[in-house]
């Protein structure tokens, strides 16, 4: 039979009976839309992550010095001070795939202006700090890398430190403010970067020259750590390794040695952040399946309804020569009919159901060509899957007793 | 045993102590116990016996639904008994025509697409040629203005006479029909065989089963079955002529008409 009237075949014999069809589809509708839903919501939800994790800068490496030991006394991570300016320019110098790289200090302060004051943390870094962490000043400038040589006291404060400390709307580039006593000026605010992924909020800092405040504010000859940007996302991997081959030979290790520092990289950090909403994606993904595993079944079981019901049909057709596979052909087709067209609904469904859910919860989904299309065919599959076995009965059935069959 | 041995034409169905037995659980049925016969081109035959006596099961056999458990048959020279289910069903789509005492059409599917069917299973016919062949069938008959009415909008006699359309759209080359007048009453049975004759008229070949001796009056030829075997031939004298009497016929309110 050709497949013109294969078709034509099966979409009368489904529009005979509307209601019954349209049950068994909807089996499948519901199936594939909860699927395209749960993918949304799951893959919404990595986004929004993703996306704040990418506030941290672009292609960020971190690496801290590893513990150091007293006398069998273990301390805190990043205590040891085996970690120098010397490093850094060791990095900047023979890292080709470290794009730039600074050292950093961090201390607590207490920063005064007339009457208000605040306590936050003071940054020294270099002022190739801004390319890595991807911030902008929204106004004044940055300080310059002869600001640090020179450790003049001057600083970049975040818009939650200007609001604490001038109020609301201020502008107070030039301004003086004493952070530990010492005046400090003001020479730029950075742009509002809101919280991290952590909740942290990233505009409650001080960012002033690495000198000035490992010199001044800290007094203290080592660096805590140091931020380095690879030049691109696919050479993050290659800088981490070049970093460690460095670091190792600077610090006199050997390369079966295990290395006196830590590195981190912004994947590092992305991949356990997602990984919680990918495992809930999947839950979702599983339990919405199940739901399409059932729709299967009722295609199954309907299918097995028709072919009993059509018996006198089938012997009819094989009478005037239909054969086994003209039967199961039409069968099949039928099956896949109802489910590709139910994967078809279900698909539209689970689009407006996610936009409903993005609009009226303001939870972030996203919907991906990937899971419409894996839709699509789990759909076609269980339509053929669970379509066989009827069709294959009704393939198998002996022309003289359907004919015969009341 | 058949008149064909010393005919001149050419036997289109022929077979040779035709067994057929089957299994019902333990108890094994005779149903066909040697049955030689041949039928001619232009023959029109009826089958004529008791229930239980074979005769099912020989029109099954000749028309390629069943397989003979023993003995030869060929159909058009094609030796049936060495094909396989598919072989046997292309078959029955080229060669063989159907026509069932409960009409057996499909329901909720118009005339015209009812006769298209045994088309349909056929790949090298186009739609155009299918649809032509289709109407000319229906014209043959008599229907060709009920095309699009669907089987519950026909009479029984219009249905049939569908079911006739259908057999000869293919072509075939012998039209089998059991019991065609099974369901129907004395005048749209004389119409069904005044149709059955005019076809064979124009040289179609036809067998048709029935127990009803006045119907087997209307052939050329009679063959008896009893118990698996063919156990009378007559050749009929003078056949009675389906149109003649239908012309003579009193009138009659149809109740069934659409």
């Amino acid at each position: 039979m050709k497949m013109k009237n294969l078709l034509r075949a099966a979409l009368r014999s489904l529009a005979k009976n509307k209601m019954r069809t349209f049950l068994t589809m909807l089996g499948i509708i519901i199936g594939v839309a909860s699927v395209i839903a749960m993918l949304a919501i799951g893959q919404g939800s990595k986004q929004s992550i993703q996306a704040q994790i990418s506030t941290l800068g672009t292609n960020v490496l971190m690496i801290w010095p590893q513990a150091s030991s007293t006398g069998g006394v273990r301390m805190e991570a990043g205590s040891s001070q085996k970690m120098t300016l010397e490093d850094v320019t060791a990095i900047s110098d023979r890292c080709p795939s470290v794009a730039f790289v600074t050292p950093q200090v961090r201390s607590s302060g207490q920063l005064v202006n007339g009457n208000m004051n605040w306590r936050t943390s003071v940054y020294g870094v270099y002022p190739n700090y801004f390319e890595i962490r991807n911030l902008n000043l929204m106004s004044g400038n940055l300080f310059t890398m002869s600001d640090d040589r020179s450790a003049t006291k001057v600083c970049v404060i975040g818009q939650t430190v200007v609001n604490n400390l001038f109020g609301t709307d201020a502008d107070p580039v030039g301004s003086y403010i004493r952070i530990n006593k010492i005046p400090f000026k003001i020479v730029g605010i950075t742009e509002k970067k809101g919280q991290n992924a952590f909740g942290q909020d990233q505009d409650d800092m001080v960012i002033a020259p690495f000198s000035t405040v490992q010199k001044r504010l800290m007094a203290i000859t080592h660096i805590q750590s140091m931020l380095a940007s690879a030049k691109s996302e696919p050479q993050i991997p290659a800088a981490s390794q070049e970093i460690t081959d460095v670091l190792k030979a600077k610090h006199n290790l050997g390369p079966s040695e295990d290395p006196d520092f830590t590195i981190r990289t912004q994947t590092d950090i992305a991949n356990a952040a997602t990984a919680t909403s990918g495992i809930l994606t999947i839950l979702l993904a599983t339990i919405a399946s199940i739901s399409l595993l059932v729709g299967g079944i009722g295609i199954m079981n309907i299918m097995l309804v028709s072919v009993t019901e059509r018996t006198r049909e089938i012997g009819i057709r094989m009478s005037v020569g239909a054969r086994g596979r003209d039967v199961l052909l039409q069968f099949l087709i039928e099956a896949l009919l109802i489910s590709l067209l139910g994967g078809f609904i279900g698909i539209s469904l689970g689009v407006l159901v996610s936009q409903l859910i993005a609009n009226l919860l303001s939870w972030p989904v996203s919907i991906t060509v990937q899971s419409i299309l894996m839709s699509f065919i789990f759909s076609s599959a269980i339509g053929i899957f669970f379509g066989w076995y009827p069709a294959r009965k009704a393939a198998g059935l002996n022309p003289i007793d359907a004919l015969r069959y009341e | 045993m058949a008149g064909g041995d010393i005919d001149m034409n050419k036997a289109i169905i022929s077979v040779k102590a035709l067994v057929k037995t089957y299994k019902m659980g333990d108890v094994e049925v005779h149903a066909l116990r040697g049955v030689h016969a041949d039928i001619i081109k232009d023959d029109f035959v009826a089958i004529m016996g008791k229930s239980g006596s074979g005769k099912s099961t020989f029109m099954n056999i000749i028309g390629c639904l069943d397989v003979p458990t023993r003995g030869q048959y060929l159909l058009d020279d094609v030796d049936v008994g060495s094909l396989t289910k598919d072989q046997l069903a292309n078959l029955r789509n080229r060669k063989i025509g159907f026509v069932f005492q409960s009409f057996n059409l499909l329901s909720r599917t118009s005339a015209l697409e009812n006769v298209e069917l045994p088309l349909m299973y056929n790949k090298k016919i186009t739609s155009r040629e299918m649809r032509e062949r289709s109407l000319k069938a229906l014209e043959a008959v008599g229907l060709a203005g009920r095309a699009h009415h669907f089987p519950n909008q026909l009479s029984g006699g219009e249905q049939q006479r569908v079911a006739i359309a259908r057999s000869l759209v293919n072509d075939p080359v012998v039209i089998l029909a059991d019991e065609p007048t099974g369901n129907l009453d004395t005048r749209t049975s004389l119409e069904v065989m005044a149709i059955f004759q005019e076809l064979n008229r124009k040289g179609i070949t036809i067998v048709i089963v029935t127990h009803e001796a006045d119907i087997a009056a209307f052939t050329k030829r009679n063959i008896t079955f009893r118990d698996g075997r063919i156990i009378k031939t007559v050749d009929v004298d003078k056949p009675r002529n389906a149109m003649e009497e239908l012309a003579i016929m009193p009138v009659m309110v149809e109740e069934d008409d659409v």
